[in-house]
């Protein structure tokens, strides 16, 4: 027994990603179309090349042939995937394992969401037949918990926090101001984000992800095809995922400073990966900044920086675009938005440009030259309740 | 033989009290002075009899109830029986039965005599929820709220009193009607009605003081409970009963409860009574119905676990408009959020115990489980258990029939978590270490199904 990973048995050679927007015209389809079209552009082949298919889509629709139809594939095997807002990076990380275990040469992962159709804002659930009990507070409510939490626990003034939070957000927009694909292109100083009421306790609508539709594709090889594709493959060096069994929300020792799900997961990637120093041996990491106060704790729950000591790190720059560990240099979540299905082969994808030195110049990370090897952290679900991923790739291969 | 009587009565006044003189200045008239009660946006009749029945059911040695009875005007179901609801969240056994009397405001006395007459323990649920449209006066007179009775033999309980008389008359005439589904009563010219109601009172008054061998000078409590408010004057100075009258500061305070009225009356002349007093409960509905207790020693040692002349003299104001849009009578805009779904009846049948009663679970190591865990083999009733807010949330993004949504994780005495909703709050009292007691609620109607489950409020 043990999770021994597939550390440098498979490879990313090309990946796809649409703007993230309100595509009110735009369907489900046209978005799965424009994301594939670029992964089989980048990789050099055609969707009869690929051997199997994995759709991750939390609330697009049902089964494979939701990929099937509008790419008109013949005879392929096709899996829709969920796991909440993790779906993205599931659906890569079942291709991996596919091509790893042999039974494929060639496998896509591809993750979508089409969520402006709703007529709402924000995203919402789609309703489980249930006994009525369930909470039904939003995301933002549940993770506005943390910020108070962890303002008690660590003895930081609630106006000083909110500033850290402010900040974070303003890093984010900072970041996707340099990004074409972002849903949000303009920065937002910390001043003008502090300026926003509250919507759901100290949280205001500038600390929450933005809502978009969008799609995002990679394509995956055995580690060793790797270069029949591209000269400069991602080698995957650790995929790692931790379903939560809902105990934060029972236990009473719970305190909504951490999230020991991704705590677990992201053990498990590093050592995988073989990473002993996260924060001196990644290059950069994209995570799961779902809301302010989730980025401030996955600091921690990451490894970036001690307990206690993430507020400060984040005032002092630490994960700014040019600072010692950028985090989210393509604006995240909240810059980027968030559709459901597509943000983790979204992080996935930055972490494709800013590795093989493709990011627009005014965002390219100078550090990549020394070290070259990126995080991704996606997380679905609730403080108390959720599941984590965390991958790790990198430029080069211990095997090859 | 033993004789037959009460067990243990309460009533329940909802936390909010509406100021009778704010409403002229909207109305354009009505009103009044003092304040009435108002039931919570997320409870119906059905929330606040279960609230009543607890507190009824509290802080006695009583016997299980064999028989539950729920009356109400202003039921949350019809075809559906409303009393099974409340049956589930006392965790009654499956074996003892529980039966709706709904409808007339007299049925709460068809009932009581149903439980007097009967044999075994049986519960009296009655509950009320009174608006009427803006101005009028029975928005100013009427008031929300519910009251409980148990009654049972003294061969098994303790009674605080029993029954020694009984009177009633009966007689067709049109006075006060309501077609179903309307929020407003429609009444005959109130001079009519007092021509019928105070002779029936006084025609079964004496048939109770003659069944019991009393003359009314014996009388020491007198409780009149009628929708119809000059009828009940009327008769009151009729029979000479002085300020043996019981309830004054129910009608300035809380309003007429209506259904709920006559046992919500009666408990208060048992509150203040002393051993040995003859109480008389008049009610004056399509007819009238008398019924004389003699309190017991049992009355001295009796503490109420939550005395109406409290719950009279507390609860926190709400203004007139926000009144108006719980009621329904003034439609605002709803949130602009997707509605919730309706509840599955299967899914909730299966988590009953869960849904209605708050029993969670706890396993081999004594960790409490809310909901209940599968493998864990013990089941813990929380209903009654208090709790520590441990951190909590205002939420206003989430559907709610009245947003905020105010969210608390509690930490419960005696072991157990869970992330719930705070009812009758107002925001800036809550605070992280608040203590908080658990309430039985509606959390929302969806298809017609209320959604019926446990909210958290400050103690």
């Amino acid at each position: 027994m043990g999770s021994h990973g597939i550390k440098d048995r498979v490879a990313i050679v090309g990946m796809g990603c649409t703007r993230f927007a309100e595509h009110w015209d735009k369907g489900l389809d046209d978005l799965l179309v424009e994301a594939t079209a670029e992964a089989f552009t980048t990789t050099g082949v055609t969707k009869d090349d690929v051997d199997a298919y994995w759709l991750g889509t939390a609330q697009g629709g049902m089964s494979g042939m939701l990929l099937a139809k509008p790419l008109q594939l013949e005879g392929k095997p096709v899996t829709r995937v969920e796991n909440m807002c993790a779906t993205g990076s599931e659906a890569l990380r079942q291709a991996a394992y596919a091509v790893a275990s042999g039974a494929y040469d060639l496998a896509m992962a591809v993750g979508v969401e089409k969520v402006k159709d709703s007529g709402y804002q924000g995203l919402n659930a789609f309703p489980v037949p249930s006994d009525g009990t369930q909470r039904t507070l939003t995301a933002a409510a549940m993770f506005s918990m943390v910020a108070p939490a962890y303002a008690e626990r660590y003895g930081v003034p609630m106006d000083e926090l909110k500033a850290v939070l402010a900040r974070i957000a303003s890093k984010n927009h900072h970041n996707g101001a340099r990004n074409p694909r972002a849903q949000f292109q303009r920065e937002m100083s910390v001043e003008q984000i502090l300026a926003m009421p509250d919507v759901a306790g100290c949280l205001s609508v500038f600390d929450c992800a933005g809502v978009a539709d969008g799609a995002a594709a990679a394509i995956v090889c055995r580690a060793e095809d790797a270069h029949r594709y591209t000269d400069s493959p991602l080698y995957v060096k650790a995929l790692s995922l931790v379903a939560g069994n809902g105990s934060g929300l029972t236990d009473p020792a719970y305190d909504y400073t951490t999230f020991p799900e991704i705590v677990r997961c992201a053990e498990d990637a590093y050592a995988q990966a073989g990473i002993t120093d996260p924060r001196v041996e990644l290059a950069m990491a994209e995570v799961h900044d779902c809301f302010t106060p989730t980025e401030l704790v996955l600091m921690e729950d990451l490894g970036f920086c001690d307990r206690g000591t993430a507020w400060k790190e984040i005032q002092a720059g630490a994960f700014d675009l040019t600072g010692d560990l950028p985090v989210n240099p393509d604006g995240g979540l909240k810059s980027f938005g968030h559709p459901v299905g597509a943000s983790g082969l979204r992080m996935m994808f930055e972490a494709w440009l800013q590795l093989r030195n493709e990011a627009p110049a005014d965002r390219q990370i100078a550090t990549t030259a020394d070290r070259n090897l990126a995080l991704t952290h996606n997380l679905g679900g609730y403080p108390g309740e959720m599941v984590s991923f965390v991958s790790i790739v990198g430029t080069s291969s211990s095997l090859a | 033989m033993g004789s037959r009587g009460i067990v243990a009565a309460a009533v329940y006044v909802p936390h909010r009290r509406l100021d009778r003189t704010t409403i002229a200045e909207v109305a354009g008239g009505g009103g009044g002075t003092g304040t009435r009660a108002v039931a919570g946006y997320d409870e119906d009749t059905t929330t606040m009899g279960v609230e009543a029945a607890r507190a009824a059911l509290r802080g006695r040695d009583v016997p299980v109830p064999r028989t539950l009875w729920f009356s109400t005007a202003n039921p949350a179901y019809v075809d559906k029986t409303n009393a099974t609801a409340i049956h589930a969240a006392l965790r009654l056994e499956r074996g003892s039965s529980a039966f709706d009397v709904n409808g007339s405001v007299r049925s709460v006395m068809g009932a009581l005599c149903a439980a007097l007459q009967g044999s075994g323990s049986h519960l009296v649920v009655s509950a009320d929820l009174r608006a009427g449209l803006a101005g009028g006066s029975d928005e100013a007179t009427f008031g929300d709220g519910a009251a409980a009775l148990l009654v049972g033999d003294s061969d098994d309980a303790s009674l605080l009193a029993e029954v020694i008389g009984e009177g009633t008359a009966t007689e067709e005439f049109l006075d006060r009607w309501r077609t179903p589904g309307d929020v407003r009563s429609k009444v005959w010219e109130e001079r009519f009605g007092e021509t019928r109601y105070v002779p029936l009172g006084e025609a079964a008054w004496d048939d109770a003081l003659k069944s019991a061998g009393l003359v009314a000078d014996q009388v020491d409590r007198i409780a009149i409970a009628g929708t119809h408010g000059r009828a009940v004057g009327a008769l009151a100075k009729k029979l000479g009963v002085g300020d043996r009258l019981v309830g004054a500061d129910v009608a300035a305070g809380v309003g007429n409860l209506g259904a709920a009225q006559p046992v919500a009356l009666l408990t208060a002349a048992l509150e203040v009574a002393e051993p040995g007093q003859v109480v008389a409960l008049v009610v004056l509905a399509d007819g009238a119905d008398v019924v004389l207790f003699r309190t017991t020693d049992a009355i001295s040692s009796w503490t109420p676990s939550r005395p109406l002349a409290d719950q009279a003299a507390g609860g926190a104001p709400i203004d007139y408009g926000t009144y108006l849009r719980w009621r329904g009578i003034l439609p605002v805009e709803p949130p602009r959020r997707p509605e919730p779904a309706r509840p599955s009846a299967s899914a909730a049948g299966r988590s009953a115990d869960w849904k209605f009663g708050f029993v969670g679970s706890s396993a081999a190591d004594g960790a409490v489980h809310l909901p209940p865990q599968p493998g864990d083999t013990r089941a813990v009733p929380m209903a009654d258990a208090k709790g520590t807010i441990a951190t909590f949330t205002v939420d206003r993004l989430a559907y709610s029939p009245s947003p905020p949504v105010v969210f608390a994780i509690v930490d419960f005495d005696g072991g157990g978590r869970l992330p719930v909703e705070l009812t009758d709050v107002d925001v800036d009292r809550v605070r992280i270490g608040a203590r908080v007691e658990l309430t039985f609620r509606k959390l929302f109607t969806a298809d017609g199904i209320h959604n019926y489950f446990w909210k958290a409020r400050l103690i």
